[in-house]
Parts: structure tokens; C-alpha cells; sequence
């Protein structure tokens, strides 16, 4: 999992600046009959309203989530590890 | 300061959940509209980001001056949330900008060396990772070079020509704006504090693991 992770974070870094690319220059027109369905396209503000707060919420739980079972393991092994330490001693 | 944790939690928690309804009632921006009220996280959020880096920074830092591993917890702690805040801040941002600007992403000085930012923070957590044994001592030169770019990012605005709205939009905002703004720098910051006092908890206890582990191997 924290493989996954860390190579996930390792593809995005380097693909957020070629993703983020100026886009090749148009050098032709190509006709259509009628017009384009993408004409009138604009974005509804409250779309991308909901969609920034909703990742926002998201990440933040997720990562509070994470951590917290990262915390519990780290718990779970001290726990193991440290009833091996008396038995050595 | 154990004592304080439980109720700074709530606190955050609290005013996390009531800025949404603040920013609903506040006025929309005349040009901008709607899209306008990300500006309500967005820009507190670069703040958190900036806080975060610095807690890397001055524990990285302190971690190359006196060596002790303590400080590495906040270094670490620090560079995580920098990654974590700051993808919410390249995220939200061209959000709005699809709207304002009509273009998801511009290279604009701001953009592009927040964009730098990140990426040296999430330098730092691959080289925490991958980097072997020895590896925090290196990461911590990454991350100040990291902590420095902080002034680059934020006067960036002011020095460069840029679409990215200036420093001076924030001291100039109307009252009504305002409070629900500063309202909304203060949950974010509050939040990240309590995720990096999470985050500084799990690094002790992993240090603390790894003390037994070796002294299990004697």
C-alpha cells in the first residue's frame, strides 16, 4: 500500500508538468455540419464550486483516516515488539 | 500541551464544519461570482501550505544544527502536509481559474512556483522513503531548499507580471468578506496544526518502534 502510494505521488510529480503543457498550436480547421455539440460549453459555477470544497473534505478525511490507521499499527507492533524485549532480558 | 490536543480538535473540527455556511452567506464578488467563494479555502489554504513548509524547514533545520531526532518528527510532519495541502491548493486553484480565466492552467509566476513548491516537498518524502539509512539528514537540506522557495511564492505576484490576483486583494477586503475570510484562515491553519501534531505523534511512536526493534536485536 505504501508503495502504491509513494509511486502514485512519484507519477504525479512528474506528470503534473507535462499534463500541464501549453497544447500544440491549432494548424488546421476542420469543418462540421451544424454546430459543434461543445459550442455553448461553459462550466457551471456551482459545479466547480461543489468540486473544490468536496475534494477539499475529501483529501482532509482521508488523510486524517490514514493516519490514524498508520498510528494504530504502529501500536499494534510496539505492543508485539515490546513483550518480546522482557522475554530476552 | 496533551491536555490542550482534545479541545483544539474540536475547535478546528467546529469551525471547519461552520465555514461552509459563513461562506454561503457571504456576498458574491462583482466580476466573478460564484466561483469566486473558492477563494474562501483556496487562499488559506496556500497560507496552511506555507505553514507547513516552515515547520519542515526550521525542523529540518534544527535537526542538521543539534542532530536530535525529535526535530526530524516535525521535519517530516511538516513536509507530509506540505504535499497533502498543497495538492488541495493546485487543485482548487485552477478550479476557478477554469471560470475566471476560462484556461484550467496558465505558467504564471505564482502557479509555477507553487507548482516547484510541492514538487521539492514530495522530493523530500520519496527520498524519506527510498533514501536508505542517513537519508533524513539529506532530506533535510531538500527541504530547505524547499522552506525558501516560501518567499519566491508569495511575492511572486507582486514582483511578476501575472493573472493571479495580488497580495493586496486580502488587506483590502470589504468587511463583509472579510470576516468570513480571516474566519476561514483560522479553521484551515487550526486544522493543519492538529494534523501536524497527529502526523509529529505517529513519527514519535515509529521512532519509538524502531528503538525496541534494535533493542529486541540485542
Amino acid at each position: 500500500m505504501k508503495r502504491f502510494v509513494m509511486l502514485a505521488l512519484l507519477v504525479l510529480t512528474l506528470a503534473v508538468p507535462l499534463a500541464a503543457q501549453k497544447p500544440a498550436a491549432q494548424d488546421e480547421f476542420v469543418p462540421v455540419t451544424g454546430a459543434p455539440a461543445g459550442a455553448q460549453e461553459t462550466i457551471p459555477a456551482q459545479r466547480l464550486v461543489g468540486i473544490a470544497y468536496g475534494f477539499i473534505w475529501v483529501v482532509l478525511f482521508g488523510y486524517v483516516w490514514s493516519v490514524r490507521s498508520r498510528l494504530s499499527r504502529v501500536e499494534r507492533e510496539i505492543e508485539t515488539v515490546s513483550r518480546r524485549v522482557p522475554e530476552r532480558k | 500541551m496533551k491536555k490542550l490536543f482534545p479541545l483544539l480538535v474540536v475547535v478546528a473540527a467546529v469551525m471547519f464544519a461552520c465555514a461552509p455556511t459563513m461562506i454561503l452567506n457571504t456576498p458574491y464578488e462583482s466580476t466573478m461570482g460564484l466561483v469566486q467563494k473558492i477563494f474562501y479555502f483556496h487562499a488559506p489554504l496556500g497560507m496552511a501550505m506555507f505553514l507547513a513548509a516552515f515547520v519542515s524547514g526550521i525542523g529540518s533545520a534544527l535537526l542538521l544544527f543539534t542532530g536530535r531526532p525529535r526535530w526530524d518528527r516535525w521535519a517530516v510532519a511538516g513536509a507530509e502536509l506540505t504535499s497533502i495541502v498543497g495538492l488541495l491548493v493546485l487543485v482548487t486553484g485552477p478550479l476557478w481559474a477554469r471560470r475566471a480565466w476560462g484556461a484550467w492552467w496558465v505558467w504564471d509566476p505564482r502557479i509555477t512556483s507553487t507548482l516547484v513548491m510541492w514538487m521539492i516537498f514530495n522530493a523530500y518524502l520519496l527520498l524519506r522513503r527510498y533514501g536508505g539509512l542517513g537519508s533524513e539528514k539529506l532530506a533535510a537540506a531538500v527541504a530547505l531548499f524547499g522552506m525558501a522557495n516560501v518567499p519566491f511564492v508569495y511575492w511572486s505576484v507582486n514582483v511578476w507580471r501575472t493573472m493571479h490576483p495580488k497580495t493586496s486583494v486580502i488587506p483590502t477586503l470589504p468587511a463583509s468578506m472579510g470576516t468570513t475570510f480571516w474566519f476561514c484562515v483560522a479553521a484551515i491553519l487550526l486544522v493543519t496544526t492538529v494534523l501536524i501534531m497527529l502526523r509529529v505523534e505517529l513519527e514519535k511512536r515509529r521512532q519509538e518502534l524502531d528503538a525496541l526493534y534494535l533493542a529486541a536485536e540485542d
